[in-house]
């Protein structure tokens, strides 16, 4: 992991449109290295929009985004490289099994077959669902392979939207525990979550979102 | 990851999806089969048939690649897949050269089987003098189908209607290549007395129109995938 010395995250008054409509008007954030921040408010207060303007999919209109030391509005390009983010979506082939999802993921970031194995491993998946095709996974299977794919590619500064929903509760134990070992590794954590006990008690700082701005930030 | 590593890595996921999946040979391959056979019923002529066949192969191929491309790109996005591959920073020029990869194996594949069909349903003759013209054809019209394919499935994708969208912006471009490719197979087989050399000046078209795609598919695939 290369070391980083400025914040992992650090927006001043930013403003991004998404659909012609304004996603985040004047967010502004800053996230230290090794933080779990909690996203938390209201449905399409901007939640979603910050953790995609974080991994370099959403334009910064107006404002000043740094993202792991990278301007935003010069290179999205290397930020994308060193983020993970994990949305609604899981980013998975329903027709692979599990195995071949993880190693596909790792080997974007050429990732080791042990750590690719470790990944699975971490995530309770590697020995009776490895040879599953994801598409015969319930949800909360999925989910936990999805985080697996993330723990592979040795991301930098996790985004997760929601990565509870639809675990059972072995899983959000695993996740808990997934997360806080990734944080005292030297990986950034946001989570945006309406699952606010849980995700409060993991969090080391929470902040909320309210008409595309971001309240309690320090 | 270079973007040749990254090509290497999505074909090979490409592949092992229809491997797994059965796709191709369960669904495309009948359909195609099925689209010839339908030509037989609806020509019921055999000298019209054998005069025509070059034409028939390659709108087989046409018909079967929009299946094929619309397949491709569906377990892109079934999942947010191709999301999550820009999200990784993986290199839009390796997606697109593996995409195009995976597509011409599997159309590769197809046209084997489309013209042996012809062979047999449309009696079909193969002279050892036009094999060379014919295997150029196929392998320049092939790599030019696979590189449109590729970006104008990469174009359809996020859009709204994509399943009629697709039909509708690739047809048209892939004309030449309908052109071409029939004009060229005609002349390999020697179809009404044309000759290998009266086809090799389609190969200079089908050469240039895959590399046109191949250039441009390249250049363009990240902008138009992206947000």
């Amino acid at each position: 992991m290369e070391p980083v010395a400025r914040p992992v995250v650090h927006l001043v008054d930013v403003v991004a449109v998404l659909g012609g409509f304004p996603a985040l008007a004047g967010a502004s954030l800053t996230v230290e290295r090794g933080e779990i921040v909690l996203l938390r408010g209201p449905n399409g207060a901007g939640k979603t929009s910050l953790l995609r303007l974080c991994a370099g999919l959403l334009a910064v209109e107006r404002g000043e985004a740094t993202v792991l030391g990278c301007d935003l509005a010069v290179d999205r390009a290397a930020v994308r490289r060193r983020v993970g983010l994990l949305g609604h979506a899981n980013g998975l082939y329903a027709d692979l099994t599990v195995g071949d999802n993880v190693r596909f993921w790792g080997a974007t970031v050429g990732a080791t077959e042990g750590e690719i194995a470790a990944s699975m491993e971490r995530m309770g998946l590697a020995n009776r669902l490895m040879d599953v095709p994801v598409g015969r996974l319930s949800a909360g299977q999925r989910r936990r392979t999805a985080l697996a794919c993330l723990v592979a590619r040795r991301a930098e500064l996790w985004l997760l939207d929601e990565p509870h929903a639809g675990l059972d509760a072995a899983g959000r134990d695993e996740l808990d525990h997934t997360l806080r070992a990734a944080a005292a590794a030297g990986a950034t954590v946001m989570v945006a979550s309406h699952e606010l006990e849980r995700a409060g008690a993991l969090a080391t700082r929470v902040v909320e979102v309210v008409g595309g701005q971001v309240r309690g930030a320090a | 990851m270079n973007a040749w590593g990254i090509a290497r890595l999505v074909a090979a996921k490409d592949l092992r999806v229809e491997w797994r999946s059965r796709i191709l040979i369960n669904q495309v391959l009948p359909f195609a089969t099925l689209v010839r056979v339908m030509f037989a019923f609806a020509l019921d002529n055999d000298q019209t048939l054998t005069r025509v066949a070059p034409g028939l192969v390659w709108l087989a191929t046409m018909f079967s690649l929009l299946v094929v491309v619309q397949r491709s790109f569906a377990v892109e996005t079934a999942d947010g897949a191709l999301d999550a591959l820009q999200v990784a920073g993986v290199r839009a020029t390796g997606i697109f050269l593996g995409k195009s990869l995976a597509l011409l194996a599997q159309l590769a594949v197809l046209e084997l089987v489309l013209m042996g069909a012809a062979v047999v349903l449309y009696r079909t003759e193969v002279h050892a003098g036009g094999v060379v013209l014919l295997v150029t054809t196929y392998a320049a019209a092939t790599t030019g189908l696979a590189f449109v394919g590729t970006l104008y499935g990469g174009l359809a994708a996020g859009a709204k209607g994509r399943e009629t969208l697709l039909p509708l912006l690739m047809l048209p471009v892939v004309a030449p290549v309908l052109i071409g490719a029939t004009r060229a197979t005609e002349a390999a087989l020697g179809t009404e007395g044309a000759t290998p050399s009266d086809g090799w000046p389609w190969i200079g078209l089908l050469i240039l129109f895959a590399a046109l795609f191949g250039v441009g598919g390249t250049m363009a695939f990240g902008s138009l995938i992206d947000e």
